[in-house]
């Protein structure tokens, strides 16, 4: 697996150059090559979801992604959600609600639930269950997280966390 | 205000939601190399050949080992109840002569990054004379490695226990009940895979492998004793876990080989599953069958029980020997009289992955055995399934009740409980008649509704004894160590709530330090919900004796008397001048370290107790089981956080359903595994969960330990298998149909169509 591509991936608004095999996935890339460990690696066959990250604003499974397919598109992952030491609506709700247990699968619904919310902000209950339905969690058994997404949606309508980005 | 009983935000929280965790994988060492395991691809045969050439030639490949070239090292030894006659069936670190399930580790390849090291392992060759495996537990036992040691069957083991005159109880019984029952093959599937990460400093010739879990003190003092080092020549480090559930940190081959790899290639190596490696090679559980036979009165009264189980333990006996099996056999009676007990558990080794514990080992299975029971019984005698249980259940002025039986070599003396209490307040909560007249006016339109409930005892607290160190910093923050582990259910939180509530200090001021053996001497980390009890309590002593450390150093900086002297908030005051002082200044002006210890010891485990009630609706054309409803009423004693209590037992109940509807390790013929990804071993998405309700009570207080609290990690779980059966059967009309778990659609529909 000698042929190594040059690419540049750019990461919650950060350039990173790397060599890689083509075959090396957007997640190892992310967690070996730039040191963003935040994103998890749960089944590595597109069940889980805790590698989710967004890429180009939509939820992606970084483990079923190669490396080389995300150059030139902007990859964004937990490690970029909080503004500083201010954390987003949604960390703010999982924390308060109790929407983490062993916190592994909580950077991949983070992600997940950003980038739905960032898509369209009115979604009802129903949709917001349904879409994090897509990730698995084996500790908290859903109910908190849940709660968490319904309350960050309500704050994010209210105040939306700003578009700059 | 206390800071017991108050539902605190946790501690842990931040640097999990940043993306800052710390897990297994995401340890590195400069020049580390990695180790990926080639596993036998077959149930069970004899090893003629290893071909590893091909292997070792590739480019960035450092080592091949196979057991050959680690004979030295022991096979893993037992944590836990040690029963005689396991020894021969423990399991080497690379597996010799025999291979005994899909997935038994045959070679260890190192090489410089994990893609090539993947590579290699696919050119290693293994030639094995298949032999046909043993998949039945119940069949008669079979030869272990017939060709290496004839003698030796596969079962190692068989538990008894038993008391009261069984003659006398079946003696003129108005009834006499037989049953079969089985549970199917779980895991805890924790969301974070395994990995380790070891290092050997040549300089203090200390190695140190960092992703320990769970019981590091045990397993440094178990890796230490296989290489042959000192204890203190090893040094686990845990960091953040990604979820525990009875099966993680327990000693796997693969955490010995990355500490022998280490200390032996002079590298560190880092070693990270993959999740189809990990379930078939981490630890399974319940897989039990039950035949049972119950002496009943004319009121639905068990008056003797007499049960022969058999436990599928899979291709070895692992770290826990035979502890499922014995706690299965101790607590099958639960929370009833049954004056007459007999029970006998086989332990049956099989050509499938080695089982372990599981989030309420024993008990899961159990409580759905014994609840079916409660239901047959009053299905038998045309009785109120709720009225059967009222007339078996110990009654409060029993307590303590003294079982008269042992387990894990300790005596099972329920140490206080209010059982009729609460299955009157569970029937008031859930409005017990109202539903009866709802579900009767939906089934008139031709729905499948069903209400199950079930009783369960859990048991907590298991001893010896823990000890934490307690110490005021110059930054005046308290650091607390201890020798507990964190799984992700929030000890830091809680053990700082159980130390302010003493010192007045707010928990973000105190540090909690726990799963480093080179912090503190003495550890048994985290297991059968046993840290809030045992750590807890040696917080809360080791707090009372700062307390006073602090109001003896402070009497003269003061210049008043001891016995006029207080805490509050973190400073000692002066109740005749006000005058106050903090805690790090106590220790600066009196030039003494401001610390203490506390050492708890527990002779008895303590027992928890709670009622599942289920609600279900069947599609009876899709096979399909809905949960409408679901509730969990537990007893806790003291309940420290009561929003991490209801997230264990929400996320519990989850992992319940999952095991009650959804999960299963399914084997072909030739023992090869069918359940090896998510799409296979399917687990409850937030589709399949129903809202959870918790009653969550503090009416039997334990006297065991001075919190009073019992633990609250598995109550969630216990008897969710037994609630979802009865109410399916409730549902259906169609009493004691549901005979095993999972109720899977395939399984329904074969039960629909008989
Ligand atoms: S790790 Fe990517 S979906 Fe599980
Ligand atoms: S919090 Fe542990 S897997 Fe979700």
């Amino acid at each position: 697996m000698a042929n190594k591509h040059d690419i540049t991936l750019t990461v919650n608004g950060k350039d990173y150059s790397l060599t890689v095999e083509p075959r090396r996935t957007l997640a190892d890339a992310l967690r070996d090559d730039c040191g963003l460990t935040g994103t998890h690696l749960g089944c590595e066959h597109g069940v889980c979801g805790a590698c989710t990250v967004l890429v180009d604003d939509k939820p992606v499974r970084s483990c079923l992604m190669f490396a080389v397919q995300a150059e030139g598109r902007a990859v964004r992952t937990v490690e970029g959600l909080a503004k500083g030491d201010v954390l987003h609506p949604l960390q703010k709700a999982f924390w308060e609600n109790h929407g983490l247990q062993c916190g592994f699968c909580t950077p991949g619904f983070l992600m997940l639930a950003a980038g739905a919310l960032e898509a369209d902000p009115d979604l009802s209950e129903e949709e917001i269950r349904d879409i994090l339905s897509s990730n698995l969690c084996r500790c908290t058994g859903y109910q908190n997280i849940i709660k968490s997404v319904c309350l960050a949606a309500n704050e994010m309508r209210a105040c939306p966390p700003s578009a700059d980005r | 205000m206390s800071a017991i009983g108050r539902s605190l935000k946790r501690l842990e929280d931040r640097p999990l939601l940043t993306g800052e965790g710390r897990f297994a994988a995401d340890n590195r060492a400069d020049g580390q190399v990695h180790m990926r395991i080639v596993r036998s691809p077959i149930a069970f045969g004899r090893i003629l050949a290893i071909e590893t050439e091909d292997a070792k030639s590739l480019p960035g490949v450092i080592a091949v080992w196979t057991a050959a070239d680690i004979a030295d090292l022991p096979p893993i030894d037992f944590r836990m109840t040690r029963i005689a006659g396991l020894e021969p069936y423990r399991q080497h670190v690379l597996a010799r002569d025999y291979v005994r399930y899909v997935g038994d580790p045959v070679v260890a390849v190192f090489a410089e990054d994990p893609y090539t090291a993947e590579d290699a392992a696919e050119l290693v060759f293994c030639d094995i004379e298949e032999e046909t495996p043993c998949l039945d537990a119940t069949a008669d036992p079979v030869g272990f490695m017939p060709e290496r040691d004839p003698a030796l069957l596969s079962e190692p083991a068989v538990i008894t226990k038993s008391y009261g005159d069984m003659e006398a109880a079946f003696a003129g019984a108005a009834a006499v009940i037989e049953m079969e029952l089985k549970v199917g093959r779980h895991t805890g599937v924790p969301l974070e895979a395994r990995g380790a990460l070891a290092v050997h400093d040549p300089e203090t010739g200390v190695l140190t492998m960092y992703g320990a879990a769970k019981v590091p003190h045990y397993n440094r003092d178990s890796i230490a004793r296989m290489l042959g080092l000192k204890p203190e020549q090893v040094r686990l480090s845990e960091g953040h876990v990604g979820g525990g559930f009875g099966i993680r940190g327990e000693l796997y081959p693969e955490d010995v080989l990355v500490c022998a790899a280490a200390h032996r290639l002079g590298v560190p190596v880092k070693w990270v599953e993959d999740r189809r490696e990990h379930l078939m090679a981490a630890n399974h559980s319940r897989d039990q069958v039950h035949r049972l036979k119950a002496a009943v009165d004319a009121n639905g009264f068990v008056r003797g029980l007499v049960d022969t189980f058999y436990t599928d333990q899979g291709g070895y006996v692992r770290t826990h020997g035979g502890t499922v099996s014995d706690l299965a056999a101790a607590l099958l009676p639960g929370p009833y009289l049954i004056p007459a007990y007999h029970v006998e558990g086989h332990i049956r080794l099989t050509n499938k992955t080695p089982s372990g514990t599981y989030r309420a080992p024993g008990r899961y299975e159990t409580t759905f055995v014994r609840e079916r029971l409660m239901d047959a019984i009053a299905a038998r005698l045309g009785l109120d399934p709720m009225e059967v249980r009222r007339v078996n259940l110990i009654p409060e002025d029993r307590m303590p009740f003294d079982r008269g039986i042992e387990a894990l070599g300790t005596h099972v003396l329920y140490d206080s409980g209010k059982y009729h209490d609460l299955l009157d307040r569970t029937l008031a909560r859930i409005g017990y008649p109202d539903l009866k007249a709802d579900f009767a006016r939906r089934r008139a339109t031709g729905e499948a509704v069903g209400l199950g409930i079930a009783f369960f005892v859990e048991k907590s607290g298991l001893g010896p004894h823990d000890l934490v160190t307690m110490s005021v910093q110059s930054d005046d923050t308290i650091e607390i160590i201890t020798g507990a582990a964190s799984v992700g259910q929030g000890i830091e939180t809680v053990m700082a709530q159980i130390c302010s509530d003493v010192l007045g200090v707010p928990i973000e001021r105190i540090r909690v330090i726990h799963g480093q053996t080179d912090r503190i001497s003495i550890g048994f980390g985290a297991f059968a919900s046993r840290v809030t009890v045992m750590t807890g309590s040696a917080v809360k002593m080791a707090s009372e004796a700062l307390k006073e450390k602090a109001i003896a150093l402070a009497a003269p900086l003061l210049q008043a008397d001891i016995g006029a002297l207080t805490l509050e908030m973190g400073r000692v005051v002066s109740r005749d001048s006000g005058a106050t002082i903090g805690l790090a200044e106590i220790a600066a002006q009196s030039g003494e370290d401001l610390d203490a210890e506390g050492l708890f010891r527990a002779d008895h485990m303590n027992y928890p107790y709670g009622i599942h009630v289920a609600q279900v609706r069947v599609d009876e054309a899709l096979c399909g089981i809905h949960v409408e409803r679901y509730l969990v009423a537990y007893d806790v004693g003291r309940a420290i956080n009561p929003m991490l209590i209801e997230g264990q037992i929400v996320g519990a109940a989850a992992q319940g359903i999952g095991g009650a509807l959804l999960e299963e390790f399914v084997y072909s013929e030739e023992g090869q595994p069918l359940a090896t990804s998510f799409a296979d071993y399917l687990m409850p998405t937030c589709h399949e969960m129903p809202p959870v309700e918790v009653l969550l009570r503090e009416d039997a207080p334990s006297p065991q330990n001075p919190l009073g609290v019992k633990g609250a990690g598995e109550g969630g779980i216990t008897a969710v298998g037994a609630a979802i059966a009865a109410a399916v059967d409730d549902a259906l009309g169609r009493p004691g149909l549901i005979t095993s778990l999972p109720i899977a659609p395939s399984r329904l529909h074969t039960l629909l169509r008989r």
